[in-house]
């Protein structure tokens, strides 16, 4: 069956089952606003996920050690032990000690010349750059620190992005809460669209029986009221899209007003809209889902 | 659909009551054939429209055996009773009526939710509604028309995709004697196709226009002369105009799966 005359709304000019059966004129606002407060959320989420893999690939990346001790030749020793110690620890995916050449022009700008060309025994520290395959928390940084210690008394172990940590930690709560706050409003969606069909079955109880003893099949009728909540959701859907998305931008200018880098890492990527975008579509299916639901259960009460 | 001499109704012992009322039917035994005019009497009462909702399967027995084109519909998963009731046409007492709907998609309902293509619907539904006279009321809602017309809409909507089995409470109630004479013949006409029909009605001047018929006489939820084989005897000349039956989607309708559609 293809329900094409048997469903098809007087719109088409082909009278249905039943007359439209509204699910009730609030439908589309509460589906507006649900929609509008997902895309929020939903945009928050993906943003801090981005921010938050920025701050881990920043945690992923970062030790340094420093060798510091001004007799140059212990301190070489010293970096080639460490150095050996390192690259043979687990979890270590590279280890390579910033060349003197490197670090002069790095300290240029700050001593007002190459060190190397004035003062040879100016106590610089031999630095190495050191990627480990996980985050450096302190215990790792403790565990670097204790391995290098009996060949390189002298060095001193820092996790770059350190102080990202707590800030990771709290992202990953705010996403947490992001998704919560989807599950909340889809579970209002299903709420406010249960509510509404059962108003409108209760509403239609007399021409529901008629088509029965027809021979009218329960699916028959429950597209019926398909029907009318994917047209309602789909309404309230795209109004809520637009509405949430102009909350966005508003807020994501806010934010960059802010200047910082962190915020920079949450922007959206095109992928993210795309999601954003598919928002409404995924209310339209639950509204439909939910509807459908609501009505064969009901109509299973019947005769 | 059904063999020529099988049974298309059984009911044996059949037992019904309302709530925890005194039964409403008593011990209630027959047997109905295919092609059969059957009138159903009785004083207003005396089970009638109860005795019809178990035929068009609205009402479960609370005891007894109920079969119907040759299965069990007492233990009928409702799945199938979509299939059972569309080989069913139905004049409610009350008409039941669509009211949002016109005349002619009232009529038109049974064949849409067989799933008949629309191109197809048009043609028969006009002509039957030109067999009842309501041409002119083609488009008018159940609320402006008179009880006459509605009932007349009724059993327009019952006949449209001819069941195999018509069941008519009171069909006549409402018309003038001219309008029943005409619908009566209505009846015949689908019976001469196979249909087996089953009239209630308390109007013994009615039962007198159809030879042929087979009465069944409810007293007090009792069945009276069980077998159901009274004869009337007078005869008559056959019926001068035949109803627009033959036209009617018979074919489009037998192309129909009867059972549950799937979504
Ligand atoms: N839905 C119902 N609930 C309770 N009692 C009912 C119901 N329908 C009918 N009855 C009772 O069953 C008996 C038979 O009624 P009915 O079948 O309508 O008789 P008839 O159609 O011959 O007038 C009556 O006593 C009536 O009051
Ligand atoms: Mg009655």
């Amino acid at each position: 069956m293809n329900g094409t005359g048997l469903i098809g709304g007087s719109r088409r000019g082909e009278p249905g089952l039943l007359p439209d059966p509204r699910l009730g004129s609030p439908m589309p606002w509460v589906i507006a606003i649900v929609i509008a407060l997902t895309v929020i959320a939903a945009a928050s989420g993906l943003g801090l996920r981005n921010a938050a893999a920025r701050a881990s690939a920043d945690l992923n990346g970062g030790v340094t050690v420093q060798i510091v001790t001004a007799a140059p030749t212990d301190r070489n020793h010293q970096a080639d032990a460490a150095l050996a110690t390192l690259t043979r620890f687990p979890g270590v995916v590279e280890a390579r000690r910033v060349a003197q050449d490197q670090l002069d022009t790095l300290l240029e700008p700050w001593l007002g010349t190459r060190p190397g060309d004035t003062i040879d025994d100016l106590p610089i520290p031999a630095l190495i750059d050191v990627r480990l395959d996980t985050p450096a928390t302190p215990e790792r940084i403790g565990a670097l620190l204790g391995a290098i210690a009996r060949v390189a008394p002298a060095a001193r172990v820092d996790g770059e992005a350190a102080w990202l940590t707590p800030v990771f930690h709290a992202i990953a709560t705010l996403q947490w809460l992001a998704g919560g706050l989807i599950a909340l409003l889809a579970m209002a969606t299903i709420a406010a669209v249960v509510l509404a069909a059962r108003n409108a079955l209760a509403g239609h109880r007399e021409t529901i029986e008629i088509v029965h003893m027809l021979g009218g099949t329960d699916a028959q009728i429950a597209r019926v009221f398909q029907r009318t909540a994917a047209m309602e959701a789909a309404a309230g859907g795209i109004i809520g899209l637009f509405a949430g998305i102009v909350a966005i931008v508003a807020l994501s200018r806010q934010f960059s007003a802010l200047g910082s880098g962190m915020v920079g890492g949450a922007m959206l990527a095109w992928t993210d809209w795309v999601v954003i975008a598919l928002i409404p579509a995924g209310g339209v299916g639950l509204a439909v889902l939910t509807a459908r639901l609501t009505v064969l259960s009901a109509l299973r009460r019947m005769l | 659909m059904t063999e020529p001499d099988a049974e298309i109704v059984q009911f044996d012992n059949v037992g019904l009551r309302y709530g925890t009322g005194k039964e409403a039917l008593t011990d209630i035994s027959f047997t109905l054939y295919p092609g059969r005019f059957y009138f159903l009497t009785g004083a207003s009462g005396a089970g009638k429209t109860s005795l019809l909702k178990l035929l068009y399967l609205a009402q479960r027995p609370s005891r007894g055996l109920i079969r119907m084109f040759g299965t069990d519909a007492i233990t009928l998963p409702r799945e199938r009773l979509p299939g059972f009731r569309r080989r069913l046409g139905v004049v409610f007492q009350d008409f039941r009526l669509v009211q949002h709907l016109s005349a002619f998609d009232n009529v038109a309902l049974p064949l849409r939710v067989a799933g008949v293509a629309e191109r197809e619907i048009t043609k028969p539904v006009d002509e039957m509604l030109d067999w009842v006279g309501l041409a002119d009321r083609r488009d008018a809602r159940p609320a402006t028309l008179s009880g006459g017309e509605q009932q007349r809409v009724a059993i327009a909507r019952a006949v449209i995709a001819r069941p195999d089995m018509l069941v008519a409470d009171e069909p006549t109630g409402n018309v003038d004697p001219e309008m029943a004479l005409k619908l009566l013949r209505l009846f015949e006409s689908l019976g001469r196709l196979g249909t087996t029909v089953v009239v209630a009605t308390h109007d013994v001047h009615l039962i007198r226009k159809v030879p042929d018929s087979l009465i069944m006489r409810l007293d007090k939820g009792r069945l009276s002369d069980p077998t159901g084989a009274l004869r009337y005897p007078p005869r008559r000349s056959p019926p001068a105009g035949e109803p627009p039956l033959s036209a009617a989607p018979r074919d489009a309708l037998d192309g129909q799966p009867l059972g549950f559609s799937p979504a």
